[in-house]
């Protein structure tokens, strides 16, 4: 190391002196202070964002939205969900909703009609006996919850993409909105939405889909976590505008992929 | 081979050695090391709070000691745990690959060898293991310093299983699948922390090493 320090124009003469400064061994204990000053100026920083929930919030809502784009780029629309054997099907597969299973939407499939809107040539509406004409294809995949658990499951409907084409669906818009009987509600991007398993579900493994798991019609999304697939959907949207959901409205991520 | 790999150390080397700075830990090492734990902190108690939600065990951590309750939900927790993540895998990426081409890790960790290991282990656990010179570790130190090290790239890894199983599915079948992927990213959580309780018992214990984090010496 050189003894002697060159003085380099433009060079901070303030840090100068503090590097000096650090040459020497009593002061070394003043910055040990300072530094741990600093330290705890941190720990009361943290401490601040978490109970100014205002502040962190935005902050993290902020980070939620790049997160959404980072996802967005990750998504690739040809990798399929890993499937599974019959075996491996979890039984019984687990209710969810923010509602106990007693008070899920009871949907009468005789009198059931599925409203299509948005950016869609045929905007007519789509009784059960109609839905289930369409070709169907069947998956065996793992539905993963947010809060971390999963279980698969076993999932027989029309691809999505197959239907939004048949109705002359904008495929170059940016969302599907999707509109639930009980006021639940999810908007996902177009890429998934003509993702090859993406799915309008009217069977639960190889049974006319039960109430507790979305009758008369659920879409399955085994790219995406489960609250992203809606269940006792009454109506579909082509959207270039983003209408949110249930759950995206109240703090959880919107894209939510896999 | 080794005049190679020495080559390839010069960024902390004429400090570390003997220079007359007396420098223990370079300003690469400090920075990275207190953003680590502000990271850590969040990562830590955020996940803890996710944990509860569905968890793996018959216990859950009391919600006092997570972070995320902004919310009446789990939203809170999740919207810490991917906001910290981006600070934890880039300050860890950074901290591994300097650790890396300065040859600080091969200088500070390696080699560990087990006779040793157990020699200082008996030496500390008897009190007679000097911590006379911070610049040198200990083969305990070096086990727990690379130990923690690998727990971290492994908690990472296991992170990004867990959160995206279908666009990585091949890095979390490495894991076992997504259900033993969250197993291995709560043990790997659990060596750090146990890992934290060591470190930080022993950073009051020999306050000088806490400086050396801070001012480097």
């Amino acid at each position: 190391m050189p003894k002697a320090r060159k003085i380099i124009p433009g060079v901070d003469p303030k840090l100068l002196i503090k590097d000096a400064a650090k040459l020497i061994p009593e002061p070394s204990r003043r910055l040990f202070l300072r530094g741990a000053t600093s330290l705890g100026a941190i720990t009361l920083l943290t401490g601040c964002d978490i109970v100014d929930a205002d502040t962190a919030g935005k902050a993290l809502f902020a980070i939620s939205r790049y997160n959404d784009r980072i996802q967005a780029l990750l998504f690739n629309p040809n990798k399929l969900a890993p499937t599974y054997p019959e075996s491996a099907i979890t039984r019984p597969f687990p209710f969810n909703g923010y509602y106990p299973e007693e008070d899920a939407p009871e949907i009468d499939g005789e009198s059931y009609m599925l409203e299509v809107g948005g950016l869609v040539e045929n905007k007519k509406s789509w009784t059960l006996e109609e839905l289930y004409a369409l070709p169907q294809e069947k998956q065996i995949t793992r539905h993963v919850c947010v809060e971390g658990w999963s279980a698969i499951g076993s999932w027989t409907g029309t691809p999505l993409r197959e239907f939004l084409k048949r109705v002359g669906a904008d495929l170059t818009a940016k969302y599907v909105w999707f509109q639930c009987a009980e006021g639940y509600s999810n908007t996902i991007d177009m890429p998934t939405a003509l993702h090859p398993q993406t799915q309008m579900t009217f069977k639960f493994d190889n049974e006319i889909l039960p109430r507790k798991y979305g009758f008369p019609m659920k879409i399955r999304i085994p790219t995406k976590l489960g609250f992203k697939n809606p269940k006792y959907v009454i109506g579909m949207h082509v959207m270039n505008r983003d209408l949110g959901g249930y759950w995206e409205d109240r703090g959880y991520n919107w894209f939510s992929g896999i | 081979m080794p005049s190679k790999i020495a080559s390839a150390r010069p960024v902390d080397l004429p400090e570390a050695a003997s220079g007359p700075r007396g420098m223990i830990h370079p300003r690469w090492v400090r920075i990275t090391h207190w953003i680590n734990v502000i990271a850590m902190f969040v990562m830590v108690t955020s996940g803890w709070r996710i944990y509860n939600a569905s968890p793996l065990f018959p216990f859950t951590f009391p919600p006092a000691i997570t972070i995320g309750d902004e919310f009446d939900g789990l939203q809170g927790a999740l919207l810490w745990h991917f906001a910290a993540m981006w600070l934890l895998a880039v300050n860890g990426v950074i901290y591994v690959v300097l650790g890396i081409l300065s040859g600080r890790f091969r200088r500070k960790l390696l080699p560990i060898r087990p006779a040793e290991v157990i020699g200082d282990l008996r030496a500390a656990l008897t009190g007679k293991l000097s911590h006379d010179d911070l610049s040198v570790y200990n083969a305990v130190q070096r086990l727990l310093y690379a130990g923690v090290i690998v727990a971290g790239v492994v908690i990472v890894l296991t992170g990004v299983s867990i959160w995206k199983p279908v666009q990585f599915q091949e890095l979390a079948a490495a894991f076992g699948g997504y259900d033993a992927a969250r197993f291995v990213h709560f043990f790997a959580m659990t060596t750090i922390v146990g890992f934290l309780l060591i470190h930080i018992t022993l950073a009051i214990l020999v306050p000088r090493s806490l400086r050396a984090m801070i001012i480097g010496r």
